[in-house]
């Protein structure tokens, strides 16, 4: 898999396009820093019990784990310009989204954990999370996202509201009948919608091109009269700049966008994918174009940030992510008996 | 004056919407058909496209949306078209709208109500005459609502429309009221006022003291009728309409089975791991030590429904087979007709 370099001569015409401000890409650095350090913290704390065997049922954290390191840039180049109105519906693989929406990390992975504190009181785990307070909804479900998504921006037109609905998925989502139904009835009622495909180039363990018979995902948003984006997803300013285009787009009432983000998640599909459908090199490759040392590295020749700043931004996200592991691992577990509880409202 | 559940739940619908503004109706033809069999008749007219709304024929779209919508302040009424076409949607009912509140730990209750029509007995076969409640039930999360009456439909339509929970009407065909299609139900004196019927309480229809026949819908008609007949052979049928089967009013239909001693359970659904099997196993375990012989029930045998009008006739239960199961539980042989 080879990309180019992407040549930065044009970075400060395409800060200033994006709306963008020293402020705001600060603001994107920590955020995206938090998000890193946060996979790599439940990550560690993963593998506690699992290393000898890997049991999916060994605690700390049960279950399985969609880690969205590489993807940071996509989630917080869209959420920075969402505020709590606005609904995101996410996907089996979330942390990067709820933590890019501001969602508490303590109560995320308290979640993660399965404990009483939880998002969601440990009835949900990882692939489940909710957040009412942020309109942040999630399924589990490859293409769910999509038609909820729409009907929240449904509610938005019908409320007249200027709130707008992002679905997040993965480009093996695309493929799922939903993308080209929610296509269809998005750009029918024209609705506030931005769909976010963050396309890491295999959906689990299938190569893109052993499952897309068109090669992007603008060739089938065309086909719906939705304008789409094609964009580099492990640069934030890119991401930005295209979500502000279709998020303005959709406030103004002008309908769908499809923003199609190539990124690459460095981790395997879940944690304890045997990876074997790609090679070492390939993911070294991509690290060359890690989000958020090439985030630093623009910062720093813009002049808006020396090291110390970096260096601050970052200590300061790696201690709220670890403030947040240690509230996830001092909290209670839920008692049993709410196992019974809250089928119904 | 009303015939038919139809006009009885768009009734429901209109009165709602016309106090709440959050109420739309989304689904295939709501408009200019009314949902095809009635149950969104005149709302078109009434609130326009802004609030009834004709999707594409993509139902797992349009109830994907539903589970957005609700999320977000709308309460959604969804048509389905057929409760046959479920497989092409039930993801999103079943692991979204039924578990979004659980697995949210109660932050985003889902209050949808579906609306959709439902069984045999006019020639249209294998996939558009099915009942399927018994899917629905088996999922946690869902509430089941049968109407068996039009004063009934319209009062639990109400109800379901304040619950914040996803509710499933199941509107039989053959009690809509539509004129395509057979009509067994009655006129009925509906009040024009809105009112509501709580969920969980089913309905004694007729008072009996030898056996209990439990049904519901289009199958609560034809036990009334066979008890009449039955009444004739001096065998007294006591008949209860189940109303809604999530929740389930086990306490009525224990406490007839008791006085009784013998159950009948009469199901246009599906036989086998479905309404009859669960009522079965619910009603021993409150009336073991009161029953005089084994539950019967009279279902749809595990075949597909089938076209012709003979092989239809021959799965969906009947009056008459009603009568004979009723006779051979009170042990009165079948006599000739």
């Amino acid at each position: 898999m080879w990309r180019p370099e992407p040549s930065d001569a044009d970075l400060p015409v395409r800060i200033a396009e994006a709306g963008l401000d020293r402020d705001v890409l600060l603001a994107a650095y920590r955020r995206m820093c938090l998000i890193r350090v946060f996979e790599e913290a439940v990550r560690s704390r993963y593998w506690i019990g699992k290393t000898s065997t890997f049991n999916m049922a060994a605690e700390p954290i049960r279950g399985e784990l969609h880690l969205a390191i590489g993807h940071e840039a996509v989630a917080v180049g869209v959420c920075a310009l969402l505020g709590d109105a606005d609904a995101v519906v996410s996907t089996h693989r979330a942390h990067h989204h709820a933590l890019a929406k501001g969602v508490d990390p303590g109560r995320l992975a308290a979640e993660m954990f399965g404990k009483a504190t939880g998002l969601c009181r440990g009835k949900g785990g990882e692939m489940h999370l909710f957040a009412r307070n942020k309109r942040f909804l999630n399924s589990g479900i490859v293409g769910a996202s999509y038609p909820q998504a729409a009907g929240a921006a449904f509610s938005f037109q019908r409320q007249g509201n200027r709130n707008l609905a992002v679905a997040f998925s993965g480009e093996g989502a695309a493929n799922h009948g939903t993308f080209s139904e929610t296509l269809n009835a998005a750009a029918l009622w024209q609705l506030p919608l931005v769909i976010v495909i963050e396309d890491n180039l295999y959906a689990d363990a299938t190569p893109k091109w052993a499952a897309q018979a068109v090669n992007q995902q603008f060739q089938r948003a065309q086909s719906h009269n939705v304008p789409a984006y094609l964009v580099d997803g492990m640069d934030v300013i890119d991401v930005h700049a295209a979500a502000r285009r279709a998020v303005d787009r959709a406030r103004d009432g002008y309908g769908p966008t499809v923003i199609e983000a190539v990124c690459y998640r460095y981790r395997g599909h879940f944690e304890g994918d045997p990876e074997n459908y790609r090679t070492r090199e390939e993911v070294e490759l991509w690290q060359r174009l890690d989000p958020i040392p090439r985030l630093a590295d623009r910062l720093r020749r813009l002049g808006w940030a020396d090291d110390a700043t970096l260096t601050g931004l970052r200590e300061a996200a790696a201690h709220d992510a670890v403030q947040a592991v240690r509230f996830a691992e001092d909290s209670p577990p839920p008692e049993p008996v709410e196992a019974l509880a809250g089928v119904f409202a | 004056m009303l015939s038919g559940i139809a006009p009885a739940i768009s009734e429901a619908i209109d009165q709602e919407m016309a106090g709440n503004p959050n109420v739309v109706v989304l689904g295939e033809d709501v408009t200019y058909w009314g949902a095809v069999f009635g149950f969104t008749a005149g709302l078109f007219q009434k609130y326009g496209r802004e609030r009834v709304i004709d999707t594409p024929i993509t139902e797992q779209t349009f109830m994907g949306m539903a589970v957005g919508a609700a999320a977000t302040g709308l309460r959604p009424v969804v048509s389905l078209m057929f409760v046959d076409f479920l497989g092409t949607c039930f993801d999103q009912i079943y692991n979204h709208m039924a578990k979004n509140h659980y697995m949210s730990g109660g932050q985003f209750p889902m209050p949808v109500t579906i609306v959709t029509a439902v069984g045999g007995g006019y020639g249209d076969a294998g996939q558009h005459s099915e009942l399927l409640y018994g899917l629905f039930g088996n999922v946690p999360g869902i509430k089941v609502v049968v109407p068996a009456t039009a004063h009934d439909a319209k009062g639990l339509t109400a109800t379901a429309l304040a619950d914040p929970n996803p509710v499933v009407i199941f509107g039989h065909k053959l009690l809509t009221g539509h004129p395509g299609v057979p009509f067994e139900g009655e006129e009925e004196d509906v009040p024009k006022d809105p009112y509501t019927i709580p969920f969980g309480q089913a309905a004694v229809r007729r008072e009996g003291t030898d056996l209990t026949i439990i049904a519901t819908a289009l199958m609560v008609r034809r036990s009334l009728q066979a008890a009449a007949r039955l009444a004739e052979h001096g065998i007294s049928a006591e008949v209860i309409d189940v109303r809604t089967l999530v929740p389930l009013d086990i306490d009525t239909l224990v406490a007839s089975a008791r006085r009784t001693g013998r159950v009948l359970l009469v199901d246009e659904d599906y036989r086998s791991f479905g309404t009859t099997g669960e009522l079965a196993f619910r009603i021993q375990a409150g009336a073991f030590d009161r029953l005089r012989a084994p539950i019967h029930r009279v279902a749809v045998p595990d075949v597909p429904i089938p076209f012709a009008e003979p092989l239809e006739q021959a799965v969906i239960p009947s009056v008459t087979r009603i009568v004979d199961a009723a006779r051979a539980l009170t042990g009165v042989p079948a006599t000739a007709r």
